[in-house]
């Protein structure tokens, strides 16, 4: 597919569609491949990708991308476009200065839990069947591919594409890949006493080195100047001096992105200290279909959102007391 | 004054007489406040809201040159404007002003003086961190549209309309049913002075739809409420009649010949029946019937139109549509009333299976000439005169569990004993027994009325309550108790009459969450203050008339109309009012243009436009927000949705309100 890819980006390049490319480049290791602009067929000929590793979501990229002049060619997958629609809706994207290249997707593969799996010196990844070929400096090793997907893709919200201008290695309508509950583990953590569930957090935050790595990679973490960077509020002082607010970065930006959060992982995928953060939007999302009923952020760009619009039919503010008592 | 960059903080605490002063250690209060970064004067008053105290407030603003004011006193909503008030005329703006509110949140609440006191000291604290992020704010001015809505058209409506009316304003009353008259036009006599209640209501009705200053639209609902005090803007759903009002005579004859006669009378509690086109009463207003749409045969199987055949007018329509009215409002009054409960949860008393047990408002139908059985006292079940009858107070009132109503509906033992009265006095064969928790009669004449009903007209009052009502050879056997007797009663009667607790009316909860007006537990909407601001409600424009506020008599409910009427008129009649310069404003190099604001104001103050920004150095166009600040409200719903914190609340920013915490968490 990849060659697919790169061929339809030459030709929207040369019949001037576009004036730029969205996509992946490959990164210094096979497995570390980053998003990046093309300009020119040449460009994209020598460094252009699309394997199991491109996991990077480039939707943010096209707030930025937006803003230049001509359209611009990206590649979008299945998960991805819910964030670029988020985007839309919230106006932060230029459609009209948009191309969407909707790509398929068999899941995007975790180098920590091939590692995990006991396989070192990796040179390169052949992800093609179901099992893994894996290149190492010790000869080649197999695993399963369904074993080293990314936590994310294990939730797949489905193979279809919520918004593109052509598709390539996918359909119209596909149905989803392999399906766990995204709540369970979350259920998991409510059950827990308060005190053991602020234990697990407080041990889970304290990795945080604080690179910004979940902000700067998440979608909905779009805004102009994020409140833990802006000297109008004390929060980022406050951050920098105790360690306690510093672990209040995640859950404000769980209550920043709330509602708006499509669940798309990377802040779970690029957090180099392994913090499941991505538990807490779910929760969040959990929450929202539970009291407002089942909502998905970013499937279409014009229904009401469940924190942004009020019915009689709303709970009662009350409940959130209730459910606390719990 | 002399111009001084450094904020110069005065402290004032209120003892309240001992209403503070009692629980709280004033004087650690002023130690505490007086060590405070800022502070450069701390005093304390006995009553610092008096003419004494406020001159304090100013000698020392004018003094210490003071420029800002924390007041340790009771809630804002008491007294902000008072001390706001104080330090406008000392030169200060009144916007420099915060309450530490010592009284509502510590001494009311708190009985150890040791916890009321640190727990004052720290909300000083708070107040003082707050103080000194104050801006000076100046209001604006937004105009009044010289119109009222009265919502409901019963006799509170009724009344509030016509007071507002003759004060030569506008005013508009939207009823739900067909006819305006509401609950008290289904009564019979009324309490005290027993006169019919149909005789007294309708020349007000008729008043009402006669004065040409009043509007009524009946058939009709509140739809969207949008804007704020001085300009609301009001859909009204006008439903279709089928009939064309301006054509109908009100000859009845529609009534007479529609064949679909089986459905339930809610007029007379459903004791009866009606057509499918009706009027709900004869003295209905207007008089004009509706097609009920649901239980008309036309309108389900398309055959039928006999009402239309005999209508000589051609008035009947069945092409009509419901029909918007759009209108502006400077003021609103909910005067929704309400209905009793239901019973299904109080099987003992057997509502539901036997129809000689009946509600008190079903025994009024009864009594009423224009009622089921043509005001003639009989059984339901086989049209037999009684020969006992049976009352039961408390029905769902004053109630311990979750079935019924923990407050006392105020105007069933009136009534009861009304009741009891009529029936002695144009029955005397009939025996009255009334059970009764307390016999609450205070009022004017009140008290006498039930002693006549026992002196002179023989009722027999038990104090106990009935645990058991069961049908028993064609009469019923009522258990209960005796409790000044200490016995049990076994008695066997004829009709049981049982007093059920009031409860608003349903509707009461979609209206007030339209208003955004607060209500209850009970769904009883909220006055601004129980006592001296009774008929308002917290949320500005809106006023409360009738048992939409708390059960009342009809005296009352009268006295209240009139209250929130020459409120309604207080606020006509001017022409602008000043508005509260506490509104959102957006920081353009903040703002993402995202919307989420815009989406969750319920003003809809918020726009968007496309502006050249620079942001530090980089010019840009970029969608950002913009706050009508006319039509903002303060409510801040917009500063807790923006992410990006560029929404903030003037006079309630978030740094005042993290300063808060930080100053209460310290």
């Amino acid at each position: 597919m990849q060659r697919e890819l790169m061929n339809r980006a030459k030709e929207l390049l040369i019949d001037e569609t576009v004036v730029r490319v969205l996509g992946w480049k490959k990164g210094d290791l096979g497995y570390n491949h980053e998003p990046a602009y093309f300009d020119s067929p040449e460009e994209l000929e020598e460094n252009f990708v699309y394997d199991a590793f491109c996991g990077a979501n480039l939707s943010k990229y096209m707030i930025e991308a937006g803003k230049q002049e001509g359209k611009t060619l990206v590649f979008l997958k299945p998960c991805d476009t819910y964030s670029f629609n988020q985007l839309l809706k919230e106006h932060r994207i230029k459609r009209e200065n948009t191309y969407i290249i909707g790509v398929g997707c068999r899941g995007n593969l975790d180098i920590d839990k091939i590692k995990a799996a006991g396989i070192k010196g990796i040179e390169s990844v052949d992800a093609d069947g179901d099992m893994l070929k894996v290149k190492t400096v010790y000869g080649e090793k197999e695993m399963p591919f369904e074993e080293a997907l990314l936590e994310r893709c294990l939730a797949c919200k489905g193979k279809t594409h919520m918004v593109y201008d052509e598709l390539i290695g996918a359909g119209e309508k596909e149905e989803a890949g392999p399906k766990g509950n995204r709540f369970d583990r979350v259920s998991e953590l409510e059950s827990l006493s308060p005190e053991e569930r602020f234990a697990f957090w407080r041990s889970e935050l304290s990795k945080c080195i604080r690179c910004n790595a979940c902000r700067n990679a998440c979608p909905a973490c779009s805004c102009l100047k994020c409140v833990f960077d802006s000297n109008q509020f004390d929060s980022n002082q406050k951050a920098n001096a105790d360690t306690f607010e510093e672990q209040m970065f995640h859950i404000i930006r769980a209550f920043h992105v709330a509602g708006r959060c499509t669940d798309c992982g990377e802040c779970s995928r690029v957090c180099p200290q392994g913090i499941p953060l991505h538990l807490l939007n779910r929760k969040f999302i959990k929450d929202i279909n539970t009291l407002y009923g089942e909502y998905q952020a970013g499937e279409d760009t014009d229904s009401l959102a469940p924190l942004t619009n009020y019915t009689f039919e709303d709970a009662e503010p009350g409940i959130v007391a209730e459910r606390g008592r719990k | 004054m002399e111009v001084n960059q450094v904020q110069r903080i005065g402290v004032f605490v209120c003892h309240c007489g001992t209403n503070i002063a009692a629980t709280v250690d004033i004087k650690r209060v002023l130690e505490a406040a007086a060590k405070e970064p800022g502070v450069v004067h701390a005093e304390d008053y006995q009553y610092m809201c008096s003419e004494a105290g406020q001159q304090k407030v100013r000698e020392a603003i004018k003094e210490k040159q003071l420029t800002g004011v924390v007041v340790c006193s009771c809630s804002p909503r008491m007294h902000e404007n008072t001390f706001r008030g104080a330090a406008q005329k000392a030169g200060l703006n009144p916007y420099m002003v915060e309450i530490a509110n010592i009284r509502e949140h510590v001494s009311w609440i708190h009985k150890n003086i040791e916890e009321g006191t640190e727990k004052a000291i720290i909300l000083t604290r708070a107040a003082i961190a707050k103080v000194m992020l104050n801006a000076p704010l100046q209001a604006g001015q937004s105009k009044v549209v010289k119109r009222a809505l009265v919502i409901g058209g019963g006799i509170a409506g009724i009344q509030t309309a016509l007071d507002i009316a003759d004060a030569g304003y506008e005013v508009d009353i939207v009823e739900k049913t067909p006819s305006i008259g509401g609950r008290m036009s289904q009564l019979d006599k009324t309490f005290p002075t027993l006169d019919c209640s149909a005789c007294i209501l309708t020349p007000k009705m008729v008043d009402a739809a006669a004065h040409e200053k009043i509007t009524i639209y009946t058939y009709s609902e509140v739809e969207k409420v949008s804007g704020f005090v001085g300009d609301f803007q009001v859909d009204i759903r006008k439903k279709a009649r089928s009939v064309d009002m301006s054509k109908c005579t009100g000859c009845g004859v529609c009534q007479e010949k529609c064949p679909s006669k089986k459905i339930p009378n809610e007029f007379n509690r459903e004791l009866d029946n009606r057509a499918a086109i009706y009027t709900p009463f004869a003295q209905a207003i207007p008089n004009v019937p509706v097609i009920d749409r649901e239980n008309c045969i036309k309108f389900k199987t398309g055959k039928c139109g006999v009402c239309s055949k005999v209508c000589l007018a051609g008035a009947v329509d069945y092409e009509q549509q419901d029909e918007i009215v759009s209108q502006n409002y400077g003021a609103i009054v909910v005067a929704t009333g309400f209905d009793t409960i239901k019973l299904d949860k109080y099987e003992e008393y057997s509502y539901q299976s036997c129809p000689d047990v009946i509600t008190s408002l079903e025994l009024e139908r009864i009594m009423n000439a224009a009622g089921p059985t043509k005001g003639h006292l009989e059984r339901l079940s086989d049209g037999k005169a009684p020969k006992s009858m049976v009352f039961i107070q408390c029905v769902g009132s004053r109630c311990a569990d979750e079935r019924g109503k923990s407050y006392c509906s105020k105007i069933c033992c009136m009534y009861t004993a009304k009741h009891a009265m009529l029936i002695r006095d144009k029955y005397p064969d009939v025996d009255v027994t009334v059970f009764y928790i307390d016999v609450r009669t205070p009022g004017k004449n009140f008290d006498e009325f039930y002693r006549r009903a026992v002196e002179e007209y023989g009722v027999h009052y038990i104090k106990g309550q009935v645990g058991k009502v069961a049908e028993h050879n064609g009469r019923l056997l009522v258990q209960g108790a005796d409790l000044i007797d200490n016995r049990r009663i076994l008695m066997e009667t004829d009709m049981v009459v049982l007093a059920t607790a009031i409860e608003p009316n349903p509707d009461v909860r979609k209206i007030a969450t339209m208003l955004t007006a607060s209500i209850d537990t009970n769904n009883f909407l909220t006055e601004s203050h129980a006592k001296l601001r009774p008929v308002e409600s917290p949320t500005a424009g809106i006023f409360l008339s009738g048992v939409c506020q708390g059960p009342k008599d009809i005296p009352e409910t009268v006295a209240q109309a009139g209250a929130a009427a020459i409120k309604v008129v207080g606020l006509l009649a001017k022409d602008y009012l000043v508005t509260n310069p506490c509104v959102a404003k957006s920081d353009e190099l903040y703002c993402n243009g995202c919307s989420a604001c815009e989406k969750v104001c319920p003003y809809g103050a918020i726009s968007y436009e496309d502006r050249e920004v620079n942001d530090h150095g980089i010019r840009e166009v970029r969608r950002v927000a913009s706050v009508n600040s006319a039509l903002c409200q303060g409510c801040g719903a917009c500063t807790v949705a923006c992410p990006s914190g560029a929404m903030d609340l003037q006079g309630f920013s978030n740094r005042q309100i993290l300063a808060e915490v930080d100053a209460i968490c310290r």
